[in-house]
């Protein structure tokens, strides 16, 4: 409600609502005795709305929280504050045992094709494991939907007595994608589900998550730094950086009109297929490192490595919103956006 | 055995056939692999036949007893000693001699290896399963849990066992049982360590994600998710820990407190024939050579079931190309 009354959004069909998530991580101390405990800010203030049906991609460096705020939607982490709201319902305080229903609507699909089955276990045993936990089927009955899953997802059902070791990579994540969907979940949170895999298979992979996208009626959150695999799956982007959203927009529109620099940084970093339509001015490096996030710089996060920061970035915390002009699904924290066609850097006496 | 090729695979994939020829196809598991390894194993093989050997005859104690028509405590005062009270050595009538009392001292070992086998596998499988229950806890859990468990094992790890079991005999009496209790406390903890080292490091997999974020209980994801990654080592280390035990009951027979005499034990003979190896050295050898030859096979095994579990020790594996 209040969500929708800032945004000014009318009624949607969201699915998954998450509110002001936090997620901090403290930090082993060194020290044997006193000191304050440190925290790494890991997902740090983060609000969005997942529309039934679409695909939200999920995009930034390593490290600025993504997994992390995945995890906590899916509830293998509990967040240190805000909440995290399901079909409606707040699933961000129940118990493990309250939680169970919901763990059959949203199910997640891991980057690691070979750390996400585990070794000792058969094909068939793996894939049946959902039906084990919750309880259904028995004995034939479960074979027969094990391989019918098998089947959705491309795999041979014949071979449902092999182990992982006996598949490729880009056949592991269709036995990761086939457990996950055998519940058939509502949402499904692909963490990074393509990164560790050739291109060629990558492709197959996404198009085999559009395609049961299609058939199942799947929600998708899509995690990956990959922008051009992000562009090509996602209807919706949200850039993090840091453990915040700093824009996000509809896929074209982002591409189209990025507004944080960040973003238009990230996006001058594709790399474009042809040497001759590079354009030096266009690509922009950003300088130094991604802060600590055990200490983040104050004010807007991105100011020590943004080519436009003023004094008032140091201090003041940008809010994510929705910019002139901009249609009303586009927002952007920042308190300088880039206008359209405007070059990231600001001549030096506009700066000054 | 054929395997398909992975490619191959990819290509059929999809909406072939269904019904039919689907348990043809049956996966090579680690355990299959690794059996097959230790199949092929000449010292693995050997170790065991060796071991079966000693198992059947304890078993078959009592039968052989009966066709040889000694007990094993029966006394041959006339046949069994010289007239002096010598023991008899080796010979047609005693295999292996007789003892201080004239007794059988081939019957004496294989009954002995009755309580050594039986001491050594209860006692060895009890601390194999408290290690594996208590270490399992302790890594998944973590923290406070982790904290308590861990140091009651170095607790126990640093207890002088000796001391400790012979102050419990002194309360409690001698008995099989005591022995077997006493072998197993002092034995879990180093079980428990390995298997919690190894939790530590597969409960960060994704696979035990994927488990919980599928709703599995601690329970399943301990036992169904967790322990088969970590059986492994732990039978390995149990295969080694057999001898250790039979080792450790001998010790006990052999200061008293374990299992009295007259029942035989490879301990308390080695124990009686310590006044006589200058004049009997079959007394003392036999029992000796007993307890020699069932330690090392054991331990030789458990060496082949390492290797045979080591995904990179392939060797057996690549030289039988049939």
């Amino acid at each position: 409600m209040t969500e929708e009354a800032r945004t000014g959004r009318t009624q949607r069909d969201t699915l998954l609502q998450l509110v002001d998530v936090v997620k901090h991580f403290p930090v082993p101390s060194d020290r044997l005795f006193g000191g304050k405990r440190e925290h790494v800010h890991a997902v740090d203030g983060v609000s969005l709305d997942v529309r039934r049906g679409e695909t939200i991609g999920l995009v930034g460096e390593s490290g600025c929280g993504k997994s992390t705020l995945a995890r906590c939607i899916t509830r293998l982490h509990d967040v240190t504050s805000g909440t995290v709201s399901f079909d409606g319902r707040n699933i961000s305080d129940l118990s493990v045992s309250q939680l169970k229903p919901y763990r059959r609507k949203m199910q997640m699909v891991f980057q690691d094709p070979y750390g996400s089955l585990n070794p000792r276990r058969r094909v068939g045993s793996i894939i049946g494991d959902p039906f084990a936990i919750h309880g259904m089927g028995k004995g034939a009955d479960r074979k027969t939907k094990v391989q019918e899953l098998m089947e959705l997802v491309g795999l041979n059902p014949e071979h449902y007595n092999r182990f992982p070791a006996e598949f490729s990579g880009g056949q592991r994540q269709r036995i990761g994608l086939a457990r996950a969907l055998a519940l058939r979940p509502e949402l499904v949170v692909c963490d990074e589900p393509v990164s560790a895999l050739d291109v060629s298979i990558q492709a197959q992979i996404i198009n085999l998550l559009a395609d049961l996208q299609g058939k199942l009626g799947l929600t998708y959150i899509f995690i990956a730094h990959d922008l051009s695999v992000v562009r090509h799956v996602s209807d919706r982007i949200a850039v993090m950086y840091l453990g915040r959203i700093v824009e996000v927009a509809d896929t074209e529109e982002l591409f189209a009109r990025p507004r944080h620099p960040y973003t238009k940084a990230l996006l001058s970093a594709v790399p474009t297929p042809d040497p001759d339509l590079v354009n030096e001015r266009d690509q922009i490096i950003l300088s130094g490192d991604v802060p600590s996030p055990i200490r983040p710089p104050s004010g807007c996060r991105f100011h020590p490595r943004c080519p436009r920061a003023q004094s008032r970035c140091t201090t003041e915390d940008p809010v994510l919103n929705v910019k002139d002009g901009d249609v009303s699904d586009h927002a952007a924290a920042c308190h300088f956006p880039v206008a359209d066609g405007e070059p990231l850097v600001m001549s030096q006496k506009e700066a000054l | 055995m054929t395997v398909t090729p992975p490619d191959q695979i990819e290509s059929t994939g999809l909406s072939s056939t269904l019904p039919a020829a689907v348990e043809a196809i049956e996966g090579r598991g680690p355990w299959l692999l690794a059996w097959a390894r230790l199949r092929r194993d000449k010292v693995a093989v050997g170790s065991s036949v060796v071991i079966l050997g000693i198992i059947l005859l304890a078993l078959f104690a009592p039968w052989v007893a009966h066709l040889v028509g000694h007990g094993p405590n029966t006394q041959f005062r006339t046949t069994g000693l010289s007239p002096d009270g010598i023991p008899v050595g080796p010979g047609s009538t005693f295999l292996f001699g007789t003892d201080d009392l004239g007794r059988d001292v081939f019957i004496r070992v294989i009954y002995g290896a009755r309580i050594s086998l039986l001491a050594g596998a209860v006692s060895a499988g009890l601390a194999v399963a408290v290690g594996v229950i208590i270490g399992l806890a302790a890594g998944y859990f973590g923290g406070a849990v982790d904290g308590v468990l861990s140091r009651f094992m170095d607790v126990v790890l640093s207890l002088p066992y000796l001391v400790f079991a012979i102050a419990l005999v002194s309360l409690l009496g001698p008995s099989l049982a005591i022995s077997v209790a006493v072998i197993a406390f002092f034995s879990w903890a180093s079980v428990g360590r390995i298997v919690r080292g190894q939790v530590l490091s597969i409960k960060e997999k994704e696979f035990v994600e994927a488990a919980r974020s599928l709703g599995a209980s601690h329970l399943r994801i301990m036992f169904i998710d967790i322990l088969p990654n970590v059986l492994a080592p732990t039978i390995v280390y149990a295969t080694m820990l057999i001898p250790l035990s039979i080792v450790f009951e001998a010790t006990l027979s052999f200061l008293g407190i374990g299992v009295l005499p007259p029942t035989a034990t490879w301990g308390n003979m080695l124990s009686e024939s310590i006044a006589y190896y200058k004049v009997a050295w079959w007394f003392v050898a036999f029992p000796g050579l007993a307890l020699l030859i069932t330690t090392m096979a054991f331990n030789l095994l458990g060496d082949c079931v390492r290797d045979a579990f080591d995904p990179r020790g392939n060797r057996l594996f690549v030289a039988t190309e049939e």
